[in-house]
């Protein structure tokens, strides 16, 4: 492999704690190095942002819920489907982009690794076949446990033991990374055309509550050691007055202590933040509450946020809450996907169009914004647009222009339609923090790459980690003051490294790398009585054999296994 | 020793039973006895060992015969046709993997192909009534688990999906349905009485081409609304009555097949049941599903899907572009219109489908058909690549009618020498890029 050296660029590294400081980069052999050979090749980063691949926490990319997007919106190819220069494949959609678009995009805006959000464990299979075709980026995914039968059982009789052995042996049919729980008994009751919107309601038939069930699931991970932690979809998502259950569900966390060998110091991963905190009664009255909510994130040092900001942009929600698209389908009548899966899941779709000149829209986006600039630790706040949800992922480049530039966003809000009455309902015009580009390394390397559990190799600069390299067309010294300019950089590395490989240059796609799948492997003590419920479960309520269920070695033919040991725990 | 291979998937309908027993001769080259398949997927894998199956690939002669040659010949011809042709419709793809998909879309990138699957003459309408109105849905083993109220409406599972009603619809006891059958209202609608009306408890024979106005009678009804005395034959009684026991049910399915897809009104059919189930969700749980037919054209939709963003009929002859556009870029269309140069068939018999008029223009053109067996469409062909069985002679990955997607297993060894789906298409792609960097064919 061949080596090379990155010279003079301006690097920001929050794991070396290195802020913009001259320093050249060495790769070699896919890793970076301390030193490298006097035949390396270098590369020129004078006056440009060096800093490591960035990862997505939490986005969907792959999987049937996201294919029914694509092809049941035609309509989403007309606004943005060409190919673009480099040696790419033909690239089409806009708020859901086909596979090589995607892993395109990403590399693109200098991203090595996505977590695709929500997997239903029947449809892994799926996820797998698209994570596969997707180009570039690495990828793994969380399998949706929250409204899953054994595990409701067990968790009902607080069976911690056979919760975690359900889960190892789940994330190894499956290829699974982690534990996602998404609105947890809401989407069971959803599969009677009903749902619990506090974390108390009690899940029709299975006689437990989303506390208990998140709770349960917290501890079962922490004994498994999982990378990393359980990652949540609240219950009551977008409605007003919703962050009460939002602080709450957040304070199941506390008390509950991190374990893993991975420098993991999160127990929750609270996702799509901006969703959860809103106040009022109605859409009339519909306040931010991102200050509360921030007030007690901020505090609360064992949980991790990401943002879900809202891009303004006409886009396709797709989510496991599926009571919650009926819902945003009895609220704009466009028209409505549902998927309920047997024993575990189900989803909903629903296009949805981010208006600037409708209030409510204006105020999600101020809210989504506040959070990340209320947050005092980047290291626990990342940003993401709940891809596809809040907006496409394409529109991160815009994103950081909104957080990093006080002028370009107050140019925004001061243009809203109504933008006295958004003002009024939200924190935004009077915060005057600027991101830098310190935190946002923060926010979109390190602090998800420690998240996640994958801090050893992604996330940094430092020698012996994976050599996946952003570099942008910034000079820090003269960072852009307009919109479009920063927007132009960040969507157009100068340059990504992929395991020590280019595969962007000048904004194009010239390398597809070798992308892998990550998932875990949990190894637990044997357990029969699981073993048994599996047995009976498939062969009574499953509609495939359990021998039919396993995600198969060829769909992920360079995978990544990270192997975790709970025997002893 | 015969042996036993379990858990195979059936490899004829969207139903995919995955329970299927094959018992195989000692040396895996024969298919000895099959159980748990019904009539139709157990002469699937007969087909296996019916003599007289072509083994090796054949091209036409001037003088109308077929002569036996290499796969290397038929590929290197294929290839040339495809590299010559400006566009080419390349249909079929649904008894194949979806593996084998990919490797077909990257030709067709290449090339400048249609990529189309069966949907076009099926469930293609479906698919344009999802583009409109959405689909409220759900997984097989919900309908088995949970369903108390059944429709099947259009579409005769006892006869085009023999197990489905075994399996998951009406006879099967799931978690919240232990009384099986007898907790469960079963209604069929259709204008014959079918093997599957027998099976109902309530039959509404719909007068032909009137299931639209049906349909929009149902959703008044659901609504409390007024009716004229009959509706597409139905009296007005008939209509309140079994919207009230929908509504009284807790989780109702409507299942629907080609007398909705169709029948007058084809889309717009669909639009209006899947605008009735949407409706019924302000009552009780209510879900719809389309009895996909043909085995793995759901999995073609998924990949064109995950790959170009439409479910069927994508153009790719514009190379920097996919499009999608009923009318414009469906098979029987292109056809009729004779706006392709070249066919490309594989998986799916055009040949016995298709309008008359489609295959007279397809026949009129370099054609070449990818298929295990001889068919009416591979005898229009220049030439026949036979290829293994997937799901019987090579694994791959199959899409059921609810979209869950199953790996699906090898049984026995394909005859000595044959290729695969995938093994031939990915000869063929190298060679359209030996062709293609020497600057054409
Ligand atoms: S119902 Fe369909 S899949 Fe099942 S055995 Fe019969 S033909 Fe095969
Ligand atoms: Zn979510
Ligand atoms: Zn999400």
């Amino acid at each position: 492999m061949s080596e090379y050296i990155i010279k003079n660029g301006h690097v920001f590294d929050p794991v070396q704690g290195i802020k913009g400081d001259k320093k050249d980069i060495a790769v070699k052999d896919g890793k970076i190095v301390e030193k490298v050979s006097s035949s390396a090749k270098v590369i020129d980063a004078k006056d440009k942002t060096v800093m490591a691949g960035a990862l997505e926490v939490h986005a969907h990319v792959a999987g049937p819920k996201v294919n029914a997007g694509r092809w049941y919106r035609p309509e989403d190819k007309h606004f943005d489907s060409h190919k673009k220069p480099g040696i790419t494949r033909i690239e089409g959609g806009k708020s859901i982009p086909t596979v090589f678009k995607t892993g395109y995009e990403y590399a693109r805006m200098g991203f090595t690794f996505a977590m695709e959000a929500a997997m239903p464990p029947l449809y892994a299979r799926h996820v797998h076949e698209e994570i596969h075709d997707t180009p570039i980026i690495d990828e793994a995914a969380l399998p949706v446990l929250g409204n899953n039968w054994f595990i409701m059982e067990y968790l009902k009789n607080n069976e911690v033991e056979n919760t975690a052995a359900y889960i190892s042996w789940l994330m190894r049919q499956t290829k699974g990374y982690g534990v996602k729980v998404v609105n947890p008994g809401g989407t069971e009751a959803w599969a009677w055309g009903l749902n619990c919107l506090t974390i108390h309601d009690p899940v029709p038939y299975f006689d437990i509550t989303p506390a208990e069930i998140m709770t349960g699931l917290m501890t079962a991970n922490e004994y498994l050691g999982l990378p990393h932690s359980m990652h949540v979809h609240q219950n009551d998502l977008g409605n007003p007055g919703n962050y009460k259950t939002t602080i709450e569900t957040l304070q199941l966390a506390e008390g509950v202590k991190p374990k893993n060998t991975f420098g993991r110091e999160q127990v929750m991963h609270s996702t799509h933040l901006q969703f959860h905190s809103y106040k009022g009664t109605n859409w009339g009255d519909f306040e931010s509450a991102a200050k509360e909510v921030m007030d007690y994130v901020n505090k609360q040092k064992n949980i991790t946020i990401d943002t879900g900001n809202v891009t303004l942009d006409e886009t396709t929600t797709m989510t496991a809450d599926g009571p919650f698209e009926h819902h945003l389908h009895g609220l704009n009548h466009l028209k409505w996907f549902n998927v309920d899966v047997e024993l575990e899941t189900a989803a909903g779709v629903v296009p949805y169009i981010y208006d600037p000149n409708i209030s409510v829209c204006a105020k999600q986006w101020c809210i989504g914004l506040e959070i990340a600039l209320m947050a005092k630790d980047p290291m626990r706040c990342f940003i993401t647009t709940d891809h596809p949800n809040a907006g496409p992922f394409t529109r991160y480049p815009r994103v950081y222009s909104w957080l990093m530039s006080k002028k370009v966003r107050d140019e925004r809000l001061n243009t809203f339609k109504n933008a006295d009455k958004v003002i009024g309902a939200t924190y935004l015009a009077n915060i005057d923090r600027e991101i830098t580009l310190y935190e946002l390394a923060q926010m979109t390397r390190a602090g998800p790459a420690k998240c996640l559990g994958l801090m050893k190799d992604y996330g940094g600069l430092k020698a012996g980690m994976n050599a996946d390299i952003a570099i942008y067309d910034i000079n820090p010294d003269k960072f852009p003051s307009d919109g479009p300019a920063i927007e132009k950089a960040f969507g157009n590395a100068a340059y990504l490294f992929k395991d020590g490989r280019i595969c962007v240059e000048g904004g194009k796609v010239v390398d597809m790398g070798q992308k892998k799948t990550f998932w875990v492997d949990a190894k637990v003590p044997e357990n029969k009585q699981v073993m048994h419920d599996v047995r009976e479960k498939f062969l009574r309520y499953y509609s495939v054999n359990e021998n039919n269920y396993p995600v198969p070695e060829s769909y992920a033919p360079h995978q990544h296994i990270i192997t975790v040991d709970a025997t002893k725990a | 020793m015969p042996k036993d291979v379990t858990d195979v998937i059936c490899p004829f309908c969207g139903t995919l039973c995955d329970d299927v027993v094959v018992t195989v001769s000692d040396d895996n080259k024969t298919i000895l006895s099959v159980k748990n398949a019904c009539a139709i997927g157990a002469e699937k894998f007969n087909h296996q060992r019916l003599p007289g199956r072509v083994k090796r690939p054949r091209m036409r002669q001037p003088d109308g015969t077929y002569k036996e040659v290499s796969y290397d010949e038929a590929i290197d011809w294929t290839a040339k046709m495809l590299v010559k042709s400006r566009k080419t419709l390349m249909y079929g793809w649904a008894s194949t993997s979806c593996q084998a998909m990919s490797i077909g879309h990257e030709i067709a990138e290449k090339v400048g192909g249609i990529v189309d699957n069966c949907a076009t003459v099926c469930h293609g309408s479906s698919l344009i009534a999802i583009e409109d109105v959405g689909v409220p849905s759900c997984t097989l083993g919900e309908v088995k688990n949970r369903a108390d109220r059944v429709i099947f409406w259009g579409c005769n599972p006892a006869h085009a999906h023999p197990r489905h009603m075994s399996r998951y619809s009406i006879f099967p006891r799931g978690f919240f349905t232990v009384k099986g059958h007898k907790g469960r209202k079963i209604y069929c609608v259709d204008c014959r009485y079918t093997d599957t009306a027998k099976c109902a408890d309530t039959f509404i024979q719909v007068q032909q081409g009137f299931d639209y106005e049906l349909l929009d009678a149902f959703r008044t009804a659901a609504r409390g609304e007024a009716l004229p005395d009959t509706v597409g034959g139905v009296p007005k009684e008939k209509i309140y009555e079994v919207v009230e026991e929908l509504k009284g049910g807790r989780f109702g399915i409507i299942f629907f097949g080609m007398g909705l897809t169709h029948t007058m009104g084809r889309n717009h059919n669909i639009d209006e049941a899947i605008c009735l189930t949407r409706d019924m969700n302000d009552f009780t749980k209510f879900v719809i599903m389309a009895m996909r037919g043909h085995w793995n054209v759901t999995g073609s939709g998924q990949v064109l899907g995950w790959q170009y963003g439409f479910p069927y009929a994508v153009d790719l002859s514009r190379r920097d572009q996919a499009r999608h556009q009923t009318g414009e870029t469906t098979s029987v269309d292109l056809l009729n219109r004779n706006e392709v140069e070249a066919c490309f068939y594989i998986a799916t018999d055009p040949g016995a489908h298709f309008p008359i008029n489609a295959m007279i223009s397809s026949s009129k053109k370099p054609t070449v058909t990818i298929d295990p067996h001889i068919n009416c469409t591979t005898e229009i062909s220049d030439v026949h690549i036979p290829v293994a069985m997937v799901g019987v002679e090579v694994g791959g990955c199959a899409y059921r009618m609810d979209n869950v997607p199953i790996e699906t297993r090898k049984v026995v060894e394909p005859p000595e020498g044959m290729l695969t789906d995938e093994e031939v298409l990915t000869k063929i792609n190298n060679r359209v890029d030996e062709l293609l960097a020497k600057g054409g064919a």
